[in-house]
């Protein structure tokens, strides 16, 4: 189920990112299709966040290209960029909702910058999509005031103020309890559905997002390991894939960090550091 | 070695402030189209920088009575305390008192503030929802604390000559005539010592904000880079307030 032509919203190709020395992606091609939920998965560090923030414009990559709707993300103006976001929504993994504004005004924030509806029409709208997250009643708290799964659904309610074609999910479910990830997940899909979404959730979190994905990506190394439906991920027989999704200590990903050093030389030279 | 990469390092940085200001400069437009925001930050950063700004002012006003009045007091010019005292503050203690604690009240706060916004994805959550944080959050607080500035340093003034400081001592307390201590300093003040007056408060208004400002907004998204950027924002923010108004005083006195 590879998909193809208009099907795709956002197509990646031979993305190349390093931070100075480290290298994030060597050369990696992923295609999100439309209207479907494509999770990207892969251990720590391996640059999961890194690639919503390529996506969403705010960093730039070495080489290769990043279409979003057809058009070559970092080849647009400022303006044009800022244009380009209003169809995408990003849930940060903390929710990054303005500790100075109520539940309320965050998620009305991007309706008062560029909808230019009356106020009393904005009311109407934050109300609704407050109702679908089911923070209605929290409209008045201070983000102080909720927990971090709550933040994250009021993040969500903002993501999808404008109605966006595209919302990008970092890490949604990490650190959240078993009651307030099964919310998240639900909402995940129900959104995605009621609103024709398309959706990216980057998440390490293996069983969950699996069984609310389309389609999704194991990334590791800088590169694509595996990509396919849910099913076919599960039964990937690549050594580390299999490690990862069976969660085994060690394999291809090393329990130990590299040294030069050999654990006797170390021990017994007392050259630490 | 080791200085040319020191001194590569402040160029840079100092390269990199400056088109932080021209950025900062070039949103001013956007600011001034959002009163309510400018008018909040107006609030924050100047009318609770309010009560620190008016005692300092009343305690130095005093201190500098009392010290002028005894140097005076030999010569029989005792009357001559008011012009003492105004000239003190206004050409140097009311702008430079008022940088120095608009530093540490206001500019560390802001610091601290952006480093945060930072820190907490805020600012890159704007980026997200096409809202550009320089001008939905830099901006108004830049053109918040050029207002605010020149505002605290002439309340700042106030306070130290006629309210509570120099008039509450010299005139109140030693018994230096009501009458003689104002006319001189009618006489003795000329409006461009007041406009020069105005002139440095709005240059460290300027320079404190953008130090500020920069520093917040450059800071490392930790708890390590909000803290160095508040304290660098107080040290920097100090000195470079000095060193302005040696230069701006020594080009007003030609």
């Amino acid at each position: 189920m590879t998909p193809t032509g208009q099907e795709i919203l956002v197509r990646v190709r031979d993305l190349r990112f390093a931070f100075g020395p480290r290298v994030i992606y060597d050369g990696i091609d992923i295609d999100i299709p439309r209207g479907k939920v494509t999770a990207i998965m892969g251990p720590s560090g391996t640059g999961k966040t890194t690639l919503l923030r390529l996506i969403g414009g705010q960093w730039r990559p070495q080489a290769g290209t990043i279409e979003f709707d057809g058009a070559d993300v970092h080849k647009q103006s400022r303006a044009q960029l800022f244009e380009m976001r209003k169809r995408m929504g990003m849930l940060f993994q903390n929710g990054a909702l303005l500790t100075d504004l109520t539940v309320f005004e965050n998620v009305a924030f991007p309706l008062r910058e560029h909808s230019g509806l009356p106020e009393s029409m904005i009311r109407d709208v934050v109300l609704m999509k407050l109702e679908a997250v089911g923070l209605r009643g929290a409209a008045p708290l201070y983000p102080e005031q909720i927990s971090g799964g709550m933040a994250r659904r009021v993040a969500l309610a903002r993501a999808v103020a404008l109605e966006p074609a595209l919302v990008m999910y970092d890490e949604p479910f990490t650190g959240q309890d078993p009651i307030s990830m099964g919310v998240l997940m639900r909402l995940v899909r129900t959104l995605n559905e009621a609103l024709g979404l398309t959706s990216i959730l980057v998440s390490h979190d293996v069983e969950e997002v699996l069984s609310i994905s389309d389609y999704a990506y194991v990334v590791a190394g800088g590169k694509v390991l595996e990509r396919g439906t849910p099913e076919a991920i599960r039964t990937s027989q690549s050594p580390m894939v299999r490690q990862f999704l069976d969660g085994k200590p060690d394999g291809p990903v090393a329990f130990n960090y590299k040294t030069s050093r050999d654990y006797a030389t170390d021990l017994l030279g007392g050259a630490a550091a | 070695m080791k200085l040319v990469g020191i001194v590569s390092e402040f160029l840079r940085g100092l390269g990199e402030a400056t088109l932080f200001l021209f950025t900062m400069i070039a949103a001013l437009p956007a600011a001034l189209l959002r009163p309510r925001l400018v008018v909040q930050q107006i609030y924050s950063i100047g009318m609770l920088s309010l009560i620190i700004v008016a005692i300092s002012g009343s305690f130095i006003g005093a201190v500098l009575a009392l010290q002028g009045y005894r140097t005076l007091a030999q010569f029989g010019a005792s009357s001559a305390l008011g012009v003492v005292v105004a000239f003190g503050v206004i050409r140097e203690l009311g702008p430079v008192v008022t940088a120095l604690l608009f530093a540490g009240r206001a500019g560390s706060s802001l610091a601290a503030e952006i480093g945060l916004m930072k820190a907490t994805d805020q600012l890159s959550g704007m980026e997200m929802m096409a809202v550009d944080p320089i001008k939905r959050v830099i901006a108004p607080r830049f053109l918040a604390g050029l207002i605010a500035m020149p505002l605290l340093a002439s309340i700042f003034s106030l306070m130290a000559i006629g309210v509570a400081g120099g008039h509450l001592v010299g005139v109140v307390m030693l018994g230096v005539d009501d009458g003689s201590y104002w006319s001189q300093i009618h006489s003795g003040l000329h409006p461009h010592d007041i406009i020069e007056s105005l002139i440095k408060s709005m240059v460290f208004g300027v320079a404190v904000n953008w130090i500020a400002l920069y520093q917040g907004y450059h800071a490392a998204p930790n708890s390590e880079g909000v803290a160095r950027a508040t304290t660098s924002t107080v040290v920097v923010s100090s000195l470079v307030v000095l060193a302005l108004d040696f230069i701006l005083t020594a080009f007003m006195f030609r």
